[in-house]
């Protein structure tokens, strides 16, 4: 199947007032792919995933320059309502963060901010974002019961199931396993191969197995720069930037 | 383990902190002995049923006295109910300004203000009631006197503020910021998350405040005493009417030693007692509740 893009940036610079976090960004991200962002701590790959959410105007002082697009809208032209830009580029954070609220409620929040309110058709977004997240079988019986309860696991899954009931288009993962054991993660991986189907994925990760394991496209970023970005096949076994195999291969980061 | 020996200096130290808690302590178990030993007296003589219930309080009249405190209880319930309708949702919309819409500047500008309404003696929420709400009321609404419950749940319900406004903050500022992100990142505006994920997170220290509040409200005396009117009717909202502080307040300078009236304003006194009891009790489970969930 061909490529299409579905995010595309040409010269993104970033700053955090006067810190310039992300310098000349181009890329050009695959839709109904997994990408993954990796570098060491600080090199501005998630950043740069905030940017696409706009999750970064929170930030005090925190503005954009350069062209960064989704479906060819600029995402930071002035008339871009942002909530909606947000309902269609989902995010899972690296922490799990169900309310606290039920795991219905967890799940419908979503499309209840989006003016849903047949008790009938929440019920089945509901069903469908938990079997999609892969989480149904162990929470179906206690939809009523406060998302705490769950464990870390079937927290960030459940987050999961939460982003995917305002049927987005992109999900952005955030070092979304990192806070979680190895049995957990690996189910999150796996997850991410099912969503891959219907979802562009854009993930970053510390971990240099996970992306090789599962992600299509790699890019590598380096003190804000975009190094080097291809097929994550390519790239593990034939880096063509120098500083690109220094840090796939352990010498630094 | 051995203990580690404790100095002299160290143990007189510890001593001096024990007396100062136990001191706090033997004051309450005395109130409420002496509340207790004061107050059932003129209960057992009135009788439990037409002292609470009885709706006539006419203690100084010679031939056939009344004691009846049905109008204080349902004044002071009434009175600290509407304090709470008025003053709680000024003091949450307040505190959710402060906690998450306002620039810093501005919300560290406030604060100190609000504080200084909390510091505000008493009295001089009296005297600006009574010499700017009643005639302003009277006037407004053109009644024969602007003094009654409504002035008195106005002036209550400013002087609950400080406290609900300090409480309810807190307890928002205190909400995880990622609860708030994974809203936004929802799609969910800002004022969507803070009134859908943000308040009912803090929903318990809210919850305090607001019982705080109704502590505050049946417990002030000085400032209703001064625009409530005093006279002991069942509550009306543009009556004038007399709580269960201002009841005892008003008579126990002329209640005769040893007469009915003194004993049975303290019989008042055991009642509000109660409510304040129950009261932190209420509390307390608020507060905890919010710390286990």
């Amino acid at each position: 199947m061909a490529e299409r893009t579905i995010l595309a940036a040409r010269d993104l610079d970033f700053y955090y007032g006067e810190v310039q976090a992300l310098r000349h960004i181009s890329i050009n991200i695959p839709a109904a792919r997994v990408t993954a962002f990796i570098g060491p701590s600080g090199c501005g790959k998630s950043t740069f995933l905030r940017t696409i959410n706009r999750m970064n105007d929170l930030i005090p002082a925190a503005r954009a320059a350069g062209s960064l697009t989704f479906r060819g809208q600029e995402i930071y032209a002035p008339d871009v309502d942002v909530t909606d830009l947000r309902r269609r580029v989902g995010m899972v954070f690296q922490k799990p963060n169900p309310f606290p609220m039920s795991v219905y409620d967890n799940v419908a929040y979503g499309p209840r901010t989006h003016g849903i309110r047949d008790r009938r058709r929440l019920d089945l977004i509901v069903e469908e974002s938990l079997r999609a997240a892969a989480i149904w079988d162990e929470v179906k019986d206690r939809l009523k019961k406060s998302a705490m309860s769950l464990s870390g696991g079937q927290q960030q899954r459940l987050c999961i199931a939460r982003a995917l009931a305002v049927e987005p288009e992109v999900l952005l993962m955030d070092e979304a396993t990192s806070a979680l054991d190895t049995i957990s993660a690996a189910r999150i991986e796996d997850l991410t191969l099912e969503l891959r189907e219907r979802f562009t994925i854009v993930m970053v990760t510390h971990n240099m197995q996970q992306a090789a394991r599962i992600s299509d496209k790699t890019a590598f970023f380096l003190a804000g720069e975009l190094i080097e970005f291809g097929n994550t096949e390519r790239i593990f076994s034939m880096p063509r930037d120098k500083r690109t195999e220094d840090y796939i291969t352990g010498r630094f980061g | 383990m051995q203990r580690a020996k404790i100095k002299p200096a160290e143990l007189a130290m510890r001593l001096l902190l024990l007396v100062c808690a136990l001191t706090a302590i033997a004051f309450v178990l005395l109130i409420t002995a002496y509340l207790i030993a004061a107050g059932l007296p003129a209960i057992r003589e009135v009788g439990l049923a037409s002292f609470l219930l009885g709706r006539t309080w006419d203690s100084t009249n010679a031939s056939n006295p009344q004691f009846g405190i049905l109008p204080l209880v349902l004044t002071s319930v009434y009175g600290a109910a509407g304090a709470i309708v008025l003053g709680v949702p000024v003091g949450f919309f307040t505190a959710l300004f402060l906690a998450k819409a306002a620039p810093r500047p501005l919300a560290a500008a406030i604060r100190p203000v609000v504080g200084l309404l909390a510091g505000i003696p008493s009295v001089v929420y009296g005297l600006v009631g009574m010499c700017v709400l009643v005639p302003a009321l009277r006037s407004w609404l053109d009644l024969p006197a602007g003094d009654g419950l409504l002035a008195s749940i106005i002036v209550l319900a400013v002087m609950i503020l400080p406290s609900v406004i300090s409480l309810s903050e807190a307890a928002l500022a205190s909400v995880p910021r990622e609860y708030e992100e994974a809203s936004l990142a929802l799609g969910a505006t800002e004022a969507e998350t803070w009134l859908r994920v943000s308040a009912p997170a803090a929903k318990s220290g809210i919850a305090a405040a607001v019982v705080l509040g109704v502590g505050r409200a049946v417990g002030e005396s000085m400032a209703i005493l001064m625009v409530a009117g005093n006279v002991p009717n069942m509550p009306g909202l543009l009556r004038s009417v007399r709580f269960l502080t201002t009841g005892i307040a008003i008579e126990m300078n002329y209640a005769a030693p040893g007469s009915l009236q003194r004993k049975a304003l303290f019989s008042i006194g055991l009642v509000l007692f109660l409510f304040i009891l129950l009261i932190n009790i209420l509390l307390h489970l608020a507060v905890r509740r919010g710390r286990e969930a």
